[in-house]
């Protein structure tokens, strides 16, 4: 029997020729990510207490996401333990205030096919847009990463998602992924990897592709994963990438757990209700909701093509008095590149606010956070109570496009009846 | 409160709530950038403001399914141990959170029975047998075996007392020292 993506990647890095669901395996670890919150502060005083420095300084990325700018004395002091740390380990990929971790990996030429990773964050499955496999820990298992360049999995069995067909106008990979957490719900997918298959999925870009990898995290997987093709191997070799394995896919007699298929011509614009991403149902189930704030970030919703989708919505239109709209670009790169194709001219003219480029308000940090009985509606990945702000607060889960049309009408609308 | 790693705290009264438990609820985001002693004082406080004022060394705390789903923050599982909670039962757990739980000293256990188990009854387990003696009911669940590899990480106190016999041993063959040591 043949095997999966997944399945290849682990063998390979576990030094076997072969694994299967259930076994448990060391794998050595290409690429180690952590960010400021659980990372160096957490790390560095356990390694020195052990005695030693991280296995190998050129495999570490350090990126700092969540505290940025720093907005009080606690804040400021653990960017500056950051620094302090990237500078004792002689970790020379260390990006500070440059954008969300997950983006600016594959942004920095970080990520290929075939690579296995591990990031100290639950969205590091993100990088399986780009054919990597990556997952996330938490900070004392990331701390043996990078004690020891290793780590235990128990391989994981793998749920083919498969979308045919073509999206709608202003239906987007947000919805997608909103879909599937309404049909499966947050542990649909326990411990498996998502692995996404279908003509829907080869005809999106990547910036729609990490989204549904993003999102895997979403339905209790262990991580995302889409084989690389003609889009894949465009965006890697303008990051200047050689030796990249454009050879890895599953096998055709590779054991899937399991699969959920998607007829992508039937997709409606999706919303998730307060306060689980499960709680999707087509748009037309919450029209009409009044909201406070509508939020474009985060790592999954504030990419170039989202903030381009935004402004496509509100070209020439402006928000509602009732409502503010906040844009946090996903990274310092992304702003530029829509500072320079006068996407940013048309959301602020319209009257959006732009925030710093960091994890913000979506991890209940920084700037845009709820207060009591607030309703917001927002691009992000997760809608947990308590997660933006006040317990009493409540966020919907939606596309950029419908973000943007409900900050104009200050309540929930489909994006195609403000057009 | 004496509530170090190696003391055994494997009975107590248990605080039961619903399925999908999330690392918000058990950690929530405005408390990470202070110390895991800090936040554990908010732990469980959206759905439950007295959990911490209520909870002793030993006490077990019972979820449905999917318990702490969401982040990679270990301050979910941390804040339960700095409590003096060792044992969480639940249907099924996240994974992250699963790996967090056993890295840090607090076992996981998955019991189909758990719905029976009502708040405040006082629990009494015996992870190496897979059992759960409820003493107010007066009986017994199993629960699902814990995987020879994690019991090893929790028996020796969570991941890095782990670690830190392996280097002792000199098992490991990739780690650089650190020259001021």
């Amino acid at each position: 029997m043949g095997m999966t993506i997944s399945e290849k990647i682990i063998a390979k890095s576990a030094g076997v020729d072969f694994v299967r669901p259930g076994e448990i395996v060391t794998c050595s670890v290409d690429i180690a990510m952590i960010h400021d919150s659980s990372g160096p502060r957490r790390q560095g005083p356990r390694l020195k207490e052990l005695g030693l420095n991280v296995w190998d300084p050129s495999k570490v990325i350090v990126i700092s996401d969540h505290y940025v700018p720093a907005v009080d004395k606690v804040s400021a002091n653990i960017l500056k333990v950051t620094r302090e740390w990237v500078k004792e380990e002689n970790i020379k990929n260390f990006y500070d205030l440059q954008g969300i971790c997950h983006i600016v990996l594959p942004e920095r030429g970080h990520l290929k096919p075939g690579l296995f990773c591990v990031g100290g964050d639950s969205h590091s499955p993100t990088g399986g847009a780009f054919g990597t496999f990556m997952i996330g820990v938490g900070a004392t298992d990331m701390t043996a990463v990078l004690a020891t360049g290793e780590i235990w999995v128990r391989v994981p069995e793998t749920m083919q998602v498969h979308w045919t067909g073509k999206l709608n106008e202003f239906v987007t990979a947000k919805d997608m992924m909103l879909a599937l957490c309404g049909r499966i719900g947050l542990l649909g997918a326990d411990y498996m990897v998502c692995e996404f298959t279908g003509n829907t999925i080869n005809n999106l870009s990547m910036d729609e592709r990490m989204v549904l990898t993003n999102m895997t995290a979403e339905v209790g997987a262990k991580t995302g994963i889409i084989a690389p093709d003609k889009t894949t191997l465009e965006f890697l070799s303008s990051k200047n990438l050689k030796e990249i394995n454009m050879e890895l896919c599953s096998d055709k007699d590779a054991n899937f757990a399991s699969i959920e298929k998607f007829d992508a011509n039937f997709l409606e614009p999706q919303v998730a209700a307060p306060h689980s991403p499960a709680n999707s149902k087509n748009l037309s189930a919450f029209e009409g909701v009044n909201i406070d704030q509508a939020y474009i970030g985060a790592c999954t919703g504030a990419k170039l093509e989202d903030l381009q989708m935004a402004a496509k919505i509100l070209k020439g239109k402006s928000c509602s008095k009732n409502i503010r709209l906040l844009i946090a670009p996903s990274s310092t790169r992304i702003t530029a590149a829509a500072a320079a194709d006068g996407t940013l001219e048309t959301l602020t003219e319209a009257g959006a606010v732009l925030l710093p480029s960091g994890c913000g308000a979506c991890a209940g940090l920084g700037a845009g956070i709820l207060s009591k009985e607030e309703v917001c509606i927002s691009t992000t990945n997760r809608n947990f109570k308590g997660r933006m702000g006040d317990q009493d607060a409540e966020v919907y889960l939606a596309s950029p496009y419908t973000v943007a049309a409900t900050a104009i009408t200050g309540k929930i609308v489909d994006p195609r009846e403000v057009i | 409160m004496n509530t170090s790693l190696g003391q055994i705290l494997n009975k107590g009264k248990a605080f039961v709530y619903g399925d999908d438990i999330n690392t918000d609820v058990l950690a929530p985001g405005a408390y990470l950038k202070y110390s895991p002693e800090v936040m554990s004082k908010h732990c469980l406080e959206s759905i439950d403001p007295d959990f911490v004022k209520k909870v002793k060394p030993g006490d077990i705390v019972v979820g449905g399914k999917n318990f702490g789903v969401g982040s990679s923050r270990e301050q979910a599982a941390a804040s339960l141990v700095i409590l003096g909670v060792r044992y969480v039962v639940a249907k099924s757990f996240a994974r992250i959170f699963y790996r967090n739980a056993f890295n840090l000293g607090l076992t996981p256990l998955i019991c189909e029975n758990y719905k029976k188990i009502r708040n405040q009854d006082i629990l009494e387990i015996n992870s190496k047998k897979g059992k759960i003696n409820n003493l107010t009911q007066k009986c017994v669940y199993n629960t699902n075996s814990v995987p020879d590899h994690l019991l090893k990480i929790v028996n020796a106190g969570g991941l890095l007392a782990e670690l830190k016999n392996k280097i002792e041993s000199n098992s490991i063959k990739t780690l650089r020292f650190r020259k001021d040591n």
